[in-house]
């Protein structure tokens, strides 16, 4: 029989005000094995986590049953404390009072009885604890970067800077995601390319840091501390030893009509091509849909005009294996898509462009070298529509519900360099509200209005019609309460952003988790922002949430110090609560082989000893730096061979009949 | 809640996995979602460490309803954990329903660690059609009344 001690946490009023403690304290007194039981207004502070100690070492106790809050909260709070008091942590048990408790119910009898029953069977199951001890697993000191935007370099210099080997998989040909697509930054007016490109420069010359760049994770195996990661680097056509970055393969290239992903389609590329002057790094690939090479067999005119011989139309993709201790996502967004949203004549009117493609006509290193002109006529236009909230703030099944955090500001600063470069173009800004929570922001947004005289109109743009000369807006005006029309040149529309469309897959390979809106969930909303529930993996950046250039550096630092946390380790505790089998049950089947995903279980020819019978049987084995603990093979055993350790049948059985009694 | 039979405080026992769910559950209550007090959350690693006997225990010591949440498809915290659930799950449907234990009374969920919103929902539905079904004696072991 253990020795439990009880002790439940008032939490203030958080449990207090609907939980009756010092009843739960009287009704737990009797629980067979319970000796002591006590209360206290804040568990988890330093006082009261004295008072565990100072139980466990007085009463003796072997068990602790904490009432309180959620044990994601604070289990290994109380564990840390069990230790500290001799006890094996593994003999701690959390009875949720908080979350599942104190919080949802108003009734106080009602919530005090169920915060009982909840008690009751912590209790039976800490009857059934027994001291669990971790192993120690290796630390593969390097860190993956999914993601080469600013985000995922910040995050990559960090950890280089520390000591680390830090690679970086960048799906597209260079690294500097979206913001080198930007011209100016809010609320600042830095010049983005000015202040992105060396850091550019620095992560791809930094000796710490490599770059798979046109590449991609295919495959994650493995767990905190040990992953291995397949990353396939596409073919680029090009030899990335013989490039000199010339150029004189994409000036030559007769292939010339392919949209320019990074000018936003607004221009043309040709077939062989880097996205972009400042690209890193420097070394262009063939586009093999485009290639005339590729399509139809003829041309190898780069081939012809590459003094060092890089072309090389036979590479193929190649596959590297390699092991990681954390890896990061720093994903990153795009724009959603504007095919739900035809009120807009997005799709029908050139001149109705979206704010990405805006910073890309804004550009001096843009299509039009900076110069504002609409798309269908090349004419300067006399008027500029920006409409706020496109998909941002949309309960309604097309667009998104959240706001995306940075339309706001981007528009304003859209705005003012409009006025800034042409003061007699007119400028409107349709919005819901304006939002600028931000260091400097509110005064930001307060100079486009006052001191450059864009005008904002608080309304919703019900129709856009290009009626050939001119864009047409039908709007209501809220605060008149009326409706307007309104007569413009150029309308931008601020598409919310949502994560990237492989941001999914690549959360379902690290077993990470996302929301229902495809952003990564985070441990703890508040207190573990940078780290996702799975260990070893850490958020960078828009995969988590909308945020703009300042907060996704400073998260990337954050991350990156998440990940130097982990990598000074030379070992790892591992989770104790793994498989165990009973050699006796066993029979041998290899259904619990088949089940686990890890490939922990293996069969062994051992000597069993049957009740004084020795024989040789062929058993399951588990290797607990492999196994996980979900638990898959303890309920597939049909010999009941196979239990969980922390969560085995019966203390779950225990919980269970605790709950109905 | 539109409940017949006032006096009839149903039992019922859920069982959360760690990552998904049980974190639901959590986002729930620090939403202040309500949901009936008659709901008993177990957590487990995995929907998958669920052994349907588990349900048939908890039917046999008098319980009236049994909810299984895990991750969505896909979302599996240790990959594949929930296709076995599913599958498991539906095996135990068929068990019950030979037992002649409405198929009602036991119900798979998915509910990720963001959806506190649908926990509550889930939890509220589930609880309704327990009350609809009634108390649960049918597979109930009478020596475990204390009476």
């Amino acid at each position: 029989m253990q020795r439990i001690g009880v002790f439940v946490c008032h939490c203030g009023t958080n449990i207090a005000g609907t939980v009756d403690v010092a009843e739960i304290v009287e009704m737990a007194k009797p629980e067979p094995g319970v000796v002591h039981a006590a209360e206290y207004p804040y568990m988890c502070s330093e006082a009261g986590q004295n008072m565990i100690i100072n139980a466990v070492k007085e009463h003796n106790l072997s068990g602790v049953v904490i009432c309180s809050c959620s044990p994601r909260m604070h289990e290994a709070t109380f564990r840390k404390a069990a230790e500290k008091a001799g006890l094996n942590p593994y003999m701690v048990e959390i009875a949720n009072i908080r979350e599942h408790c104190s919080w949802i119910h108003k009734d106080k009898a009602e919530a005090t009885q169920k915060a009982l029953t909840l008690t009751r069977a912590a209790i039976a199951k800490v009857q059934l604890n027994s001291p669990l001890f971790p192993d120690e697993s290796p630390v593969t000191k390097r860190a993956l970067v999914i993601g080469g935007g600013i985000a995922g370099i910040q995050t990559a210099l960090d950890i280089a800077d520390a000591g680390f080997e830090v690679d970086i998989v960048e799906s597209t040909p260079s690294i500097g995601g979206k913001m080198a697509q930007l011209d100016k930054t809010f609320p600042t007016l830095d010049c983005a390319a000015c202040i992105l490109t060396p850091k550019m420069v620095d992560a791809s010359a930094h000796e710490n840091i490599t770059l798979y760049t046109y590449s991609q994770v295919d495959k994650v195996e493995g767990f905190v501390g040990d992953f291995t990661v397949t990353i396939r680097k596409k073919a680029r056509s090009v030899d990335f030893e013989k490039c000199t970055g010339c150029g004189a393969c994409s000036e030559k290239c007769p292939s010339k009509k392919s949209p320019s992903e990074f000018d936003q389609g607004l221009c043309t590329r040709p077939a062989i091509y880097t996205p972009f002057a400042q690209a890193v790094p420097n070394v262009p690939v063939i586009d093999r849909e485009a290639c005339l090479k590729f399509k139809t067999g003829k041309c190898g005119l780069c081939e012809t005009v590459c003094a060092p011989k890089a072309i090389n139309f036979e590479q193929e993709d190649e596959l590297v294996e390699r092991k990681y201790g954390a890896v990061v996502m720093a994903t990153g967004y795009e724009p959603v898509s504007l095919d739900k949203f035809g009120e807009y004549s997005y799709d029908s009117s050139p001149d109705v462009i979206t704010s990405l493609e805006f910073e890309r006509l804004t550009n001096a290193a843009g299509p039009t070298g900076g110069a504002l002109t609409r798309l269908s006529d090349k004419r300067k236009p006399k008027s500029v529509t920006f409409i706020q909230c496109v998909g941002s703030r949309d309960v309604t099944q097309r667009g998104k519900a959240y706001c995306s955090k940075i339309c706001c500001m981007y528009t304003a600063k859209h705005a003012m360099l409009i006025k800034e470069k042409y003061p007699d173009i007119e400028v409107n800004i349709f919005y819901i509200d304006v939002r600028t929570p931000g260091k400097a922001f509110d005064e930001f947004y307060r100079r486009a209005e006052d001191e450059y005289g864009v005008r904002y109109i608080k309304g919703q743009v019900g129709k856009v019609i290009d009626n050939g000369d001119h864009l047409q807006i039908q709007a209501v005006d809220m605060l008149d309460n009326k409706k307007m029309e309104l007569q413009t040149d150029m309308v931008v529309l601020a598409t919310a952003i949502e994560p990237v469309e492989s941001a999914k897959s690549i959360a379902t390979m690290l077993t990470a988790s996302i929301d229902t809106n495809n952003f990564m969930t985070e441990a703890h909303p508040k207190l573990r922002p940078v780290e996702s529930p799975t260990a070893g993996v850490f958020l960078s950046g828009v995969c988590q949430g909308p945020k703009d250039i300042p907060e996704t550096v400073a998260q990337a630092g954050a991350a990156a110090a998440k990940v130097i946390g982990l990598l000074v380790k030379d070992k790892l505790m591992s989770n104790p609560c793994t498989a165990k089998p009973d050699e006796l049950y066993c029979n041998g089947c290899s259904v619990c082989e088949n089940v686990c995903p890890y490939g922990a279980i293996s069969y062994e020819d051992c000597e069993v000893n049957d009740h004084g019978v020795r024989e040789v049987r062929r058993v399951a084995q588990v290797n607990k730096a492999l196994c996980q603990g979900c638990g898959a093979c303890a309920v597939t055993c049909p010999s009941g061979a196979m239990d969980l350790q922390g969560f085995s049948n019966r203390q779950i059985q225990a919980e269970v009949d605790a709950i109905c009694r | 809640m539109s409940v017949a039979n006032k006096e009839f405080k149903p039992l019922i026992v859920a069982f959360c996995c760690n990552w998904c769910s049980y974190a639901g559950a959590d986002l729930a209550g620090t939403s202040r979602l309500a949901y009936p007090a008659e709901v008993k959350i177990i957590k487990v690693p995995c929907s998958c460490r669920v052994n349907p006997l588990f349900a048939l225990r908890a039917f046999q010591k008098g319980a009236d309803g049994v909810i299984i949440c895990g991750c969505h498809p896909g979302d599996c915290h240790y990959s594949t954990g929930n296709y076995y659930t599913r599958r498991r799950i539906t095996l135990l449907y068929s068990l019950l329903d030979y037992l002649g234990i409405e198929k009602g009374r036991t119900h798979l969920e998915w509910v990720s660690a963001a959806e506190g919103t649908k926990f509550a929902a889930t939890m509220n539905k589930f609880v309704e059609t327990i009350h609809e079904l009634g108390e649960n004696v049918r597979l109930e072991d009478l020596r475990c009344k204390s009476e």
